[in-house]
């Protein structure tokens, strides 16, 4: 019978069915980083458990630390900053976990690190106590967020108690338009099925305008699965994923390589499995998207307006009027001439060396508009080593963006680099919640890296395609 | 055992309301879940001072009543915690964010499913009567209040777990012995390529 991926990798990493019901299912890379694991250490030293398949599972840092090149010395100024690091490494040192700590050359956000060390492998089933996790899911994996108990579970089994979710192929038709990306097709996947659209399923991301992207694009698409309420995001392994991950440091070499392409294939979705339900977006009608409210399917193209609350169903209607004044916009108004206080580029969804590029092309000759705070945080040490080789802080820098060290930054707020107050952000970042970029009040505009960067040029949301030659 | 929660409610009504919101990012610093219980909310908390964590006729509530897709975003645990440490010990709401449903199952808080209009319902009654208590029940899948009962839904795995005590998967898993070494030597990226 034909199958999906998920359902071969389901059935490969089966340890038994659980007196419930559900499936132990065997977890075969584990990421950690330090928010999310020193209470499950501890846990498992009361429970007086020992790490069952340490050679299983990398940790990294990048919630907390700080991104400005002189706050990086040890200890960090930020006590609590410092604890948990102090936590990680020690935990990290006596379970015998790899750790990429700062000194490693190695270090960022755990997604971006993951794909780009060669980790991160087709027909794998990958879980981090982190719900971006989904990110991994774009070589053809099962990768999924967890919390601190399951970040337990795993450390003590290698294993997780689990529901078999269901199974929706979001097919995307036809070519993109120039000046829309992987980020705008993201958006515009979550604005069509609803930020709890997905809840119970696993998105299969499909169709000739997936199939085309490149695999950092793949990884934007992923990533912001769980924004659209599914847990896992995959796309099915294919030339594209292979050739990205040849010559990766974990990645396997010579002949291992072809013997690993060919189960690759092999787990990917075969011709005619069946869907619990497929959604078809037109690729050619996407333009570039920008978010204007409290949650990420509150969205609008950029030529449009903030719609009306009566245009909406019945049942979303509070949260609109919730997010209009939480905004303080109004119905009606357009959405490109927003100003702008602060632009961010970075985090796990587009933190990569061809979101920088793509700022650096918007930002190249021009200047960032007087009173804008403008922030490149690349996704990791190796991303900012090669975006450095290729000159693209000076470009930045230039046009007076500030040229970060890698972390999440302020994708969430938890290190230095925060809004103030109500501050309106431009961000490449992955969510717009009441409060997420640090303050109680701040505004978070999520847009694609080349839309942030023209609107920090033009000091308010304007559409990117104006800027591109 | 989560058989049945008996207890006063408090009701919380919008949809989509998120981790982030539940328990912002700053309290997360930290290497331990203690002292959660009095940032949750934080922020809402001190925006709006007739915030229902906030209001003396609900404190003491054990029961939560949330709307749909709550729990979304973020897979931070410190948001059932915080929630538990406050008192709730069992929620009713449209829908659930994913991680956080499991999140709360793993620490033995029910997480039922009502329809739409029952939950308008109980957050309109339970605003009405917050002396009274609710019946939270597990086993039967059902929530009784001021004399209805409200058929509800949980997944058949998370309501086993809840009614025989057995939401710790740590042991469950670890008795499955040499089974998992099996199954992982059986992956040719594990067994080597
Ligand atoms: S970049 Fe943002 S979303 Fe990604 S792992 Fe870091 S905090 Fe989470």
């Amino acid at each position: 019978m034909a199958e999906t991926l998920l359902d071969k990798i389901w059935r490969a990493h089966t340890v038994r069915t659980l007196p419930s019901g559900q499936t132990q299912l065997l977890i075969g890379l584990h990421l950690v980083h330090e928010v999310t694991s020193p209470q499950a250490y501890q846990m498992l030293k009361e429970a007086g458990v020992r790490v069952r398949m340490p050679e299983r599972t990398f940790a990294t840092i990048d919630h907390i630390i700080p991104t400005a090149a002189d706050r990086q010395q040890r200890p960090f100024a930020d006590e609590l900053a410092e604890e948990m690091t102090v936590h990680l490494v020690r935990n990290t040192k006596e379970s015998g976990v790899p750790l990429f700590d700062l000194d490693s050359g190695r270090q960022g956000i755990v997604h971006v690190i993951g794909p780009e060390l060669g980790l991160t492998q087709p027909g794998m089933t990958i879980a981090c106590g982190d719900s971006h996790t989904s990110t991994h899911g774009a070589v053809g994996a099962l990768a999924f967020g967890i919390g601190t108990t399951q970040v337990r579970d795993i450390l003590a089994t290698q294993c997780l108690a689990m529901a078999k979710p269901r199974i929706r192929q979001v097919r995307v038709e036809g070519s993109l338009t120039p000046g829309v990306y992987a980020k705008d097709v993201t958006l515009w996947i979550i604005h069509v099925l609803g930020v709890k659209g997905g809840v119970g399923y696993a998105y299969e991301y499909a169709g000739p305008a997936i199939e085309r992207m490149t695999m950092e694009e793949r990884l934007t698409v992923c990533n912001m699965s769980i924004e659209g309420g599914a847990r896992f995001g995959y796309i099915n392994p294919d030339q594209t994923t292979f050739d990205y991950l040849r010559g990766r440091p974990y990645a396997p070499e010579g002949a291992a390589f072809d013997r690993a392409v060919s189960w690759w294939r092999s787990m990917a979705t075969d011709a005619g499995a069946s869907f619990d339900d497929v959604a078809r977006i037109d690729g050619a009608s996407i333009q570039p998207v920008v978010t204007w409210g409290i949650n990420p399917g509150q969205s609008v193209g950029v030529s449009d307006r903030i719609p009306d609350p009566r245009e909406v169903p019945e049942e979303d209607r509070p949260t609109w009027h919730e997010a209009l004044q939480f905004m303080g916009f109004r119905a009606g108004q357009p959405i490109a001439g927003t100003k702008v206080d602060v632009a961010f580029v970075g985090s796990c969804t587009n933190g990569r060396l061809s979101d920088l590029r793509a700022a650096a092309e918007i930002a190249r000759g021009r200047k960032v508009a007087r009173g804008v705070r403008a922030l490149i945080v690349p996704g990791s040490q190796q991303v900012a080593r090669a975006a450095e080789a290729e000159g693209l802080h000076a470009v930045f820098q230039e046009a007076g963006f500030q040229w970060r060290k890698a972390g999440c930054s302020m994708c969430l707020g938890m290190n230095e680099d925060k809004l103030q107050g109500r501050e309106i952000s431009a961000s490449s970042s992955n969510r717009n919640f009441k409060g997420r970029q640090g303050s109680p009040t701040g505004r978070t505009l999520l847009m694609s890296p080349a839309m942030v960067a023209a609107a920090a040029i033009a000091g308010a949301v304007i559409d990117v395609r104006e800027m591109l030659r | 055992m989560r058989r049945q929660i008996v207890g006063r409610g408090v009701p919380l009504p919008g949809n989509d309301i998120d981790t982030d919101r539940i328990i912002p990012a700053r309290y997360l610093k930290s290497v331990t879940f203690e002292g959660l219980g009095e940032h949750v909310f934080g922020d809402e908390r001190k925006a709006v001072p007739e915030h229902p964590f906030n209001r003396p006729q609900f404190q003491g509530a054990s029961i939560l009543i949330a709307g749909q897709n709550f729990g979304c975003g973020s897979s931070r645990e410190h948001a059932p915690l915080a929630l538990q440490h406050w008192g709730v010990a069992g929620i009713v709401a449209g829908s659930y964010g994913e991680i956080f449903f499991g999140n709360c199952t793993a620490n033995g808080i029910p997480c039922l499913v009502a329809e739409p209009s029952d939950v308008d319902w109980l957050l309109r009654e339970v605003e009405r009567h917050p002396g009274q208590a609710l019946e939270l029940d597990v086993e039967r899948r059902e929530v009784r209040f001021m004399g209805r009962t409200i058929p509800a839904r949980i997944p058949e795995g998370a309501r086993n777990q809840l009614v025989t005590g057995s939401w710790n998967a740590m042991s469950v898993l670890l008795d499955a012995g040499e089974a998992i070494e099996r199954t992982a030597r059986a992956l040719p990226y594990i067994a080597g390529y």
